[in-house]
């Protein structure tokens, strides 16, 4: 079946150039300003630290990012969905950049491990040595999963095989643009499902290393999923923004408000996810009150921090299931930009809360470091994703299930 | 999914030579509209004897008291609640299938929905006995609602997980029941249409008045999106309430934090484990192969990898973390589960519910009738187990090693269980006779798009390219109700 409708051009590419460029260009100079303030001219206490907390902070975000791009994309061929295939060009180039995210959150975390500015809580001189004056019981015993060499393996063999299936997964594509036929659209199909075993077996560890072992006394079961929901809804919103940005800068004509509906819808239910796990984990500890699991929440109840915690179930559930609820609101680009940005930065918020109680501890601040490394991070993620966006066509037109998303309707 | 534009690569949802809307009609409602079969007889007496089986111990139990159970002072809830959380569990694929299904438009679920969702009403009825029965004094049952008395202090407990239990189960239970009873609408009509005499009287009065105007219909969509958008958030609550039951506890190896989205996935994968079962046979004694493609059993397997790799993610979760928490009483109890006295129940589960299911990956066992039928039992096999983990293995060595027993059912223990298989049975097989198992309108809604004869009319008339043409053949090859195109 050829589509019945030619006014859309299939060989339409997106130019990189103009205020995108310049923008994304202006805030990579910002982030690395920021960077050198917080390392070399912030003469507070504490100021190491904080610079390599929120470097963590927004490497793993944009790693994040990047990943549920590639989840995005195999979710997208197992469960055989069609009204998504005229916009997979979006998320394949987010997962184009997952290889380089993966690398500068690697090098973020090697350098902080050997520079101790980070996991200090189980990586220091003799923390697992009996009669040392750094000696801890419960580190000691975790010591044997929770040590730099291992720790380090783990990042690079979990991110290096997501990287590996995201760049699979854009090669087939490109592939089907130029051969046509099926066989790459079975060959994503099954790398896909391949990958999504993996991903949902490795997440929750590699989230317990990177976030969780901040405080590593500290353990929850939930937290994994939990970091995979702030993933995947921080994801979402990334793709849709970009959809949307696309949108209006007259790019990608086959997209409509039914695409944008769809998008929305997801976004709507898994920030409700996102708040049940969150939910269930808090009650479930606050309930109990167990001193080693309350110790997390105890520390974000803290005067520093205890706005922000509350302000970070705001941002993150109220406002998207207020907005988001009418259908009209998911149809609107206008509507639909604000909540991405919204919760974009929400979940930014979020990641703080998971970070910084366990880093900087009291001496929370926001100012020039958090908010110069987060502008970086978003023109560095920008740049890197327009670039690859721009070096191939804007949609997969060999596609099989193009046609539906085409006259998708709902 | 696409309407009038679906892609050939999507395989047929009704397979069959000239269906027509009539012909739906008629091949649905024979189990209804003609005296039942041996096959149901046999069944249905069956279920009715363990039915009887059932009477006899809860009025047992009833009489004689909660002494009649294997419980002992320190496992003071094993086999009972573990039966209750099986079947909630059950009861949840029904609402999930017709609502989470309809709100991603996955038009597969039409076909399923109805006895799936009646499966659910069945459960949850189920489980509603092990409540009542749990009380003891079920003439007291009442006293479980915040009613005004006159019992001085006696008033509900609004911090205990069991009361939200109680608001959710019963909140969810009339939800389902009213989805399900909307949905029935439209085909109870066309029964009534049909009928003659007194069978006529009574699905009148069941109809509700349906006259199929568009009206009708506007108003039948609409309320059918709102049910769903409420029951989806039941669905969710109320496994989430029944794992607080236990992870609120400061038991080791009931507290854990995953607990609520595990039990909802465990619950979702017992759900479609228990639909598959009844839904291959009833294909088969009543003749729906053309209605429950291969396509449908697939996508159910499918569903049961997904869930039952989500379950595994789980149990490995909370044997890492109890390892990494450092807490000696958490690092025993999951001890104790995989190397305990207990230890055979524990490998059962992980054997049922994690290791087998991933015999779906290959195409054909999860395109086999028998194989799936099997491996359905065996997830049903497992989720119980999965319980009988949790409740029974978490409290038989407590804090205290002096109190430390062993739990064995007693003979009521069992033929209570037992007999709650019979009373779900005997419910489900009056279902299939007075009420259509398959929403005939909702099948109809998809003849015209995603039938076989479509497709291969779309095939025939050169509208498909080649290649996916013969794609679309070859997928064929697994349905065991596509004979015509093999002669």
């Amino acid at each position: 079946m050829g589509t019945h409708n030619h006014t859309h051009n299939f060989n339409q590419q997106f130019e990189f150039t103009g205020k995108a460029k310049t923008w994304s260009l202006i805030a990579i100079i910002i982030g690395v300003v920021a960077i050198a303030y917080g390392f070399l001219f912030d003469h507070s206490e504490h100021h190491a630290e904080r610079t390599f907390a929120n470097l963590l902070l927004m490497g793993y975000y944009f790693t994040c990012v990047c990943a549920a791009g590639a989840f995005f994309l195999a979710l997208q061929f197992v469960a055989q969905a069609g009204w998504s295939a005229g916009l997979l060009r979006i998320p394949q180039a987010f997962a184009r950049v997952l290889p380089i995210a993966s690398v500068v959150l690697i090098v973020i975390i090697i350098a902080g491990l050997y520079s101790h500015n980070l996991y200090h809580h189980w990586n220091q001189e003799g923390i697992a040595q009996e009669g040392h004056p750094n000696y801890d019981y419960l580190i000691a015993q975790k010591a044997s999963f929770l040590n730099a060499p291992f720790f380090i393996g783990r990042q690079i063999i979990f991110l290096g095989v997501y990287s590996i299936f995201a760049l699979l997964l854009a090669k087939y594509s490109y592939n089907e643009d130029t051969v046509g036929g099926l066989s790459n659209y079975h060959k994503s199909f099954k790398i896909s499902a391949i990958f999504l075993v993996i991903f949902g077996f490795t997440t929750p560890i590699w989230s317990f290393d990177t976030i969780m072992s901040l405080e590593a006394h500290w353990f929850s079961t939930m937290f994994g999923w939990y970091n995979f929901a702030a993933m995947w809804v921080s994801g979402l919103c990334a793709i849709t923004l970009t959809v949307i940005l696309l949108k209006k800068a007259g790019y990608l004509s086959w997209v409509n408000s039914n695409h944008l509906h769809d998008l929305g819808k997801f976004i709507f239910a898994f920030s409700i996810f996102w708040t049940y796990v969150w939910f269930a984990q808090f009650l479930l500890i606050w309930y109990a009150n167990m001193p080693e699991e309350t110790v997390y929440f105890y520390l974000r109840w803290e005067p520093e921090y205890k706005p922000w915690f509350w302000l970070n179930i705001i941002m993150n559930f109220l406002a998207p299931v207020l907005i988001l609820m009418t259908r009209d609101s998911k149809r609107q680009m206008s509507v639909m930009t604000f909540v991405c940005i919204f919760l974009l930065c929400g979940h930014w918020l979020d990641y703080y809360m998971m970070v910084m109680p366990g880093t900087v501890e009291s001496h929370r601040t926001f100012g020039i470091t958090e908010i110069g490394i987060a502008l970086g991070f978003a023109g560095l993620f920008t740049f890197l994703m327009l670039s690859k966006l721009a070096q191939k066509p804007l949609v997969a037109k060999n596609h099989p299930f193009l046609d539906e998303s085409l006259h998708h309707h709902i | 999914m696409a309407g009038h534009n679906e892609s050939i690569l999507r395989e047929p949802l009704i397979t069959g030579e000239n269906i027509t809307y009539s012909k739906i009609t008629e091949d649905i409602l024979v189990p209804v509209e003609n005296k039942p079969n041996k096959a149901w007889w046999i069944g249905f007496s069956v279920a009715v004897f363990f039915a009887l089986v059932w009477v006899v111990s809860i009025s047992y139990t009833f009489y004689v008291g909660l002494g009649t159970w294997g419980l002992n002072k320190t496992v003071g809830w094993a086999w009972d609640i573990t039966g209750f959380v099986w079947w909630v569990g059950i009861g949840h694929a029904g609402t999930l299938i017709s609502a989470v299904l309809l709100l991603f438009r996955q038009n597969w679920r039409n076909s399923i929905n109805r006895s799936a969702e009646a499966m659910t009403i069945f459960a949850v009825i189920c489980a509603a006995t092990y409540i009542i029965a749990h009380m003891g004094r079920p003439w007291l049952a009442y006293m479980v609602f915040p009613l005004p008395n006159q019992f001085g202090s006696l008033w509900v407990n609004f911090n205990s997980p069991l009361i939200w239990d109680v608001f959710a189960i019963s909140t969810y239970f009339s939800v389902s029941l009213v989805f399900w009873y909307t949905g029935l609408l439209p085909d109870i009509a066309t029964i009534r249409d049909r009928a003659t005499g007194l069978r006529r009287r009574i699905y009148s009065i069941l109809s509700f008045g349906w006259a199929g105007s568009v009206k009708n219909w506007q108003r039948f969509e609409s309320v059918s999106l709102i049910l769903a958008g409420v029951s989806t958030p039941l669905v969710l609550s109320v496994h989430t309430i029944v794992s607080f039951d236990f992870a609120t506890s400061l038991e080791p190896g009931w507290h854990t934090t995953i607990f609520p989205p595990y039990f909802v996935a465990g619950a979702i994968f017992s759900g479609f484990a228990m639909v598959q079962t009844l839904l291959l046979i009833a294909r088969k004694v009543m003749n729906f192969e053309n209605y429950i493609t291969m396509f449908h059993i697939e996508s159910m397997n499918k569903i049961i990898i997904v869930t039952g790799s989500i379950v595994g993610v789980a149990y490995l979760t909370e044997l890492f973390i109890a390892w990494y928490s450092g807490v000696e009483y958490e690092q025993y109890a999951f001890l104790n589960r995989v190397s305990g006295p207990y230890w055979w129940a524990y490998w059962s589960m992980m054997t049922c519910n994690v290791i087998s299911p991933q015999l779906f990956w290959f195409k054909k066992i999860r395109t086999s009738i028998w194989a799936s039928w099997l491996l359905s039992i065996v997830v049903n096999i497992g989720m119980w187990f999965e319980r009988f983990v949790i409740i029974v293995t978490s409290l038989h060595r407590d804090y205290l090693p002096s109190s430390w027993v062993m739990f064995y059912p007693s003979l009521i223990d069992v033929t209570l269980f037992v007999g709650s298989i019979g009373v779900f049975f005997t419910l489900f097989l009056l279902f299939l006779r007075v009420l259509p198992a398959i929403a005939m309108a909702e099948v109809k809604l998809i003849l015209k798009t995603s039938s076989d004869q479509v497709k291969q009319k779309q095939i025939r008339d050169g509208k498909i390219k080649p290649e996916q043409a013969e794609l679309y053949q070859e997928s064929l090859e697994k349905f065991d109700s596509v004979d015509y195109l093999k002669v």
